[in-house]
């Protein structure tokens, strides 16, 4: 507790030292759009993210968070996008703002939407059931170039099929991909043998791992997850291999989780909101929440960020390209 | 019997004066929420979730799902006072509950939708108790080709129960599957349907079509009669509930029936609407005497309420065993389990017994509860219906259109419900039968999602849906159901021709 007060202090410090720089202030309530239903990803994104401004008081505004994730999240964007010069709406998504109008028509294009920071980074991990005899990805590879196996995973053309169709251009291998409505879903399906794999992020099949009903094969990702704790029995984030190494050679493939304003805002508004971010991802309560959802801290802003949207959406897109998804 | 020993624990954790201020707390701010059109349990259980963040995990789990089970409650009592159901699966309690309180008996209906329900939950809280572990194995067994067995058996259980015209019965049903398929499919990623209107991307909500066809509809067809300044003559008495409540033990077949059907369909999880769809046409076909059903008959109000409470409990076990929410409530606790730092699944029996059959023990209390709670409201809400119909339509129009606003923050919705309204009041004016639009709008992209998942499963063969012992068992009973009504009425037609035969020879015969 008094740890949290010295910290709220010193935010409480820095904010005003920041407060005659920064010109833009928010001067009503700031609408959060989570761009996805009640109780994903994305909707515990944005509210911790609501919970951890109230706390520390990093915005003299109140946040009101509303959901609007039909269409894989279209709504809330094209809603946002709407908003065209609005400073009290920001959309909370993954990298689907950038994907969504490229592979389906949508009625919002991605220079709609103004980005304004990247705070986590959510990691994929290649799953199979618990009782299957894959010791290693290379196995799971072997068996998956002869063909008839089927990786399940969250929606069509999102970043589970896209990262299927990765696996199969890299390996060879020719694995079928069966959409679900969620993680959840496929986390189930995987674990009662209906289909042979699932790419789903860590905390979607944690509790599955636990009780022995699946295990992970490796993760998309250059380097080993950094998390020391044992989750489940004696093995834990940090102990599962990279794919590179154990066989598939894709180097990194993760989701960046992201916040957006309307396009045609201000600089200065688009800085206000980076620096309440930042400080927002400078917080213990923000440390716990990526350990507790397993993901990898990342602050991406201005035109770092600019630049990591192109190269994440020219990777992607090529995918799309190859595989006939392009929606124009 | 180990299990009774954990309920046994459980009931020690949660007993305490705290806890039970908690519950009744839940209860009352979600017949609030369930009684508001549009607002619901899923939304008010995430309004209420960043309030528990501070609190421990079990009084918080205590609170939302008390809340879930009050929401669960007050979205009956709009479909039964007003024909506006308040929830997606009270809709089938509209057939008969509204016919019984405009016919001056709001109090029974009320009562009996209450004490069913009641009685459907506290069932479906037993089956968890009993069956928790062998539950969670089966649950696994679903896959796709299972689903879509499910889903076409409750639709086999519910085509046939129109007393209109087969074919008014498919043109409506038609059109709701057109409504369902608005918006983006899960399995292309493409948009349907949408003509590049922004507003239509999100799809057609369910609960924007049941408050206009349902809602609006009624009241317009009510203003057509003219303008009238005297209430529905409603008996508000005590006496009446009590009446009721000794009434109860005569419907429990129905009850036995329904409560089988809400816990399998909870658990598999096709979900309360479905459940309540699905009982609510079982009832109706097995009742010997048919004519009373959409007059106000109280097997219509029991079915549907006792199958959507124990769907709606034994929805909760697949979200705490294996981490599928069987719900959009239990999706957003789902949410809340994580925050408060358990990981939903498989383990969270064995970490947190404390937490589960604590919440278990909860559920038992918390509906207990709730009927209670509720019963006190009849007399309330039954009076309500006195106030004369032009004060209480424009009050009722002004909630159904707040309603409409609050389901998805959006103006076009209000235009939406005007539109179905018009559409309800042509079906109503043309003998056209709502229900298989509503159940084609809540189960058909769910049934059109696994059948093209089992598609791409079996690379376009259809033995998929006979490549088991539980799928081909379900396919046989959709089947059964659906073709019976065509063979009885095959049967039936051939034994009175022979009837008629005879007679008539002989009539030849003397002319």
């Amino acid at each position: 507790m008094k740890k949290s007060v010295s910290i709220a202090c010193m935010i409480a410090a820095a904010l005003g030292v920041a407060a005659p720089a920064a010109a833009f202030e928010p001067n009503r309530p700031v609408e959060f759009v989570v761009t996805a239903g009640p109780g994903g990803g994305t909707d515990i994104f944005a509210r911790t993210i609501q919970a951890i401004i109230a706390k520390y008081e990093l915005m003299k505004s109140p946040v009101v968070v509303t959901n609007k994730g039909s269409a894989g999240g279209a709504e809330g964007f094209v809603y946002t996008a709407g908003y065209k010069g609005d400073a009290h709406k920001l959309a909370f998504g993954t990298n689907n703002a950038y994907l969504l109008p490229v592979r389906a028509k949508v009625p919002y294009k991605a220079e709609d939407l103004t980005p304004v920071a990247a705070l986590a980074s959510d990691e994929f991990v290649l799953w199979v059931n618990g009782k299957a005899d894959y010791a290693t990805a290379a196995d799971f590879v072997a068996k998956a170039k002869e063909g008839g196996l089927k990786i399940g995973g969250s929606q069509s053309k999102d970043v589970d099929q896209i990262l299927t169709s990765m696996i199969n251009d890299a390996t060879g291998a020719k694995i079928s991909y069966i959409p679900f409505k969620s993680g959840g879903e496929a986390a189930v399906q995987l674990a009662g043998e209906h289909i042979d794999a699932n790419v789903n992020n860590p905390s979607e099949n944690l509790g599955q791992w636990q009780a022995d009903m699946v295990k992970p094969l490796c993760v998309f990702k250059s380097v080993k997850l950094s998390s020391e704790a044992k989750v489940a029995g004696d093995k834990g984030w940090g102990d599962i291999p990279t794919c590179k190494e154990a066989g598939i050679p894709i180097d990194n493939y993760s989701m960046p989780r992201t916040v957006w304003l309307p396009g045609g805002v201000e600089p200065d508004v688009v800085q206000f909101y980076a620096d309440v971010l930042r400080k927002v991802s400078e917080t213990p309560e923000w440390a716990k929440y990526l350990a507790d959802t397993s993901q990898s801290p990342v602050y991406l802003s201005g035109e770092e960020l600019k630049s990591a949207v192109e190269v994440d959406g020219a990777a992607v897109s090529e995918v799309l390209k190859r595989e006939g998804w392009l929606a124009n | 019997m180990e299990n009774i020993g954990l309920l046994i624990d459980g009931f020690g954790h949660i007993l305490s004066w705290n806890h039970i201020l908690l519950m009744m707390v839940g209860v009352t701010l979600g017949i609030l929420v369930g009684v508001l059109p549009g607002l619901g349990a899923p939304n008010g259980v995430s309004l209420l979730l960043p309030l528990t963040f501070s609190m421990d995990p079990i009084s918080a789990i205590i609170l939302l799902s008390c809340m879930y089970w009050g929401a669960l409650f007050g979205g009956s009592t709009t479909s039964i006072l007003f024909n506006i159901p308040g929830e997606p699966s009270s809709v089938a309690t509209t057939f008969d509950g509204y016919p019984m309180a405009k016919g001056g008996q709001p109090s029974r209906a009320l009562t009996l939708a209450f004490v069913s329900a009641g009685l459907g939950a506290l069932a479906g809280v037993v089956m968890i108790t009993l069956l928790s572990g062998w539950v969670a194995k089966f649950a696994l067994k679903f896959s796709s080709p299972e689903y879509f067995a499910v889903y076409f058996l409750a639709f086999a259980s519910f085509i046939s129960m129109g007393a209109q015209s087969p074919f008014k019965t498919l043109v409506s049903m038609m059109l709701g599957f057109a409504l369902a398929s608005i918006g983006m499919d899960t399995i292309s990623g493409n948009l349907r349907l949408t003509f590049d209107i922004p507003e239509l991307i999100k799809g057609v909500s369910f609960l924007i079509a049941v408050m206009g066809l349902f809602g609006i509809g009624e009241l317009l067809l009510t203003s057509e009669e003219g303008l009238r300044f005297e209430g529905i003559k409603a008996r508000v008495k005590l006496a009446e509930i009590g009446r009721t409540l000794i009434e109860i033990p005569r419907y429990w077949l129905t009850i036995a029936r329904s409560t089988i059907i809400g816990i399998w369909m909870g658990i598999t999880p096709a979900g309360p609407t479905a459940a309540s769809f699905m009982s609510y046409g079982v009832a109706r076909r097995s009742a010997r005497d048919k004519s009373l059903f959409g007059k106000g008959d109280p097997r219509g109000i029991v079915a549907p309420e006792t199958a959507d409470h124990s769907a709606g409990t034994s929805a909760l076990l697949p979200m705490l065993a294996l981490g599928v929410p069987g719900s959009a409530t239990a999706a957003v606790m789902m949410g809340g389990l994580m925050i408060w730092g358990l990981t939903p699944g498989p383990m969270l029996f064995t970490d947190r017994p404390d937490f589960v059959w604590g919440l278990i023990a909860s559920m038992y209390l918390g509906n207990v509860v709730a009927v209670f709670l509720v019963i006190a409201t009849v007399p309330l809400y039954a009076s309500i219906l006195r106030v004369p119909f032009s004060i209480i339509g424009p009050i009722i129009v002004a909630v159904i259109f707040s309603g409409a606003y609050q389901v998805a923050n959006s103006v076009s919705d209000i235009f939406l419900v005007i539109g179905f309204g018009l559409l309800g009041y042509v079906f109503k004016k043309l003998d056209y039968p709502l229900a298989p639009l509503v159940l084609a709008m809540v189960l058909g992209d769910k049934a059109e999602d696994a059948f093209r998942q089992s598609m791409l499963m079996s690379g376009g063969s259809l033995n998929i849906f006979w490549s088991n012992g539980l799928v081909s068992g379900l396919m046989a009973l959709g089947l059964v159901l659906l073709l019976s009504p065509l063979a009885f009425w095959l049967i039936g037609t051939l034994r009175r021709r022979r009837h008629d035969v005879a007679p008539h020879g002989d009539g030849n015969a003397a002319a």
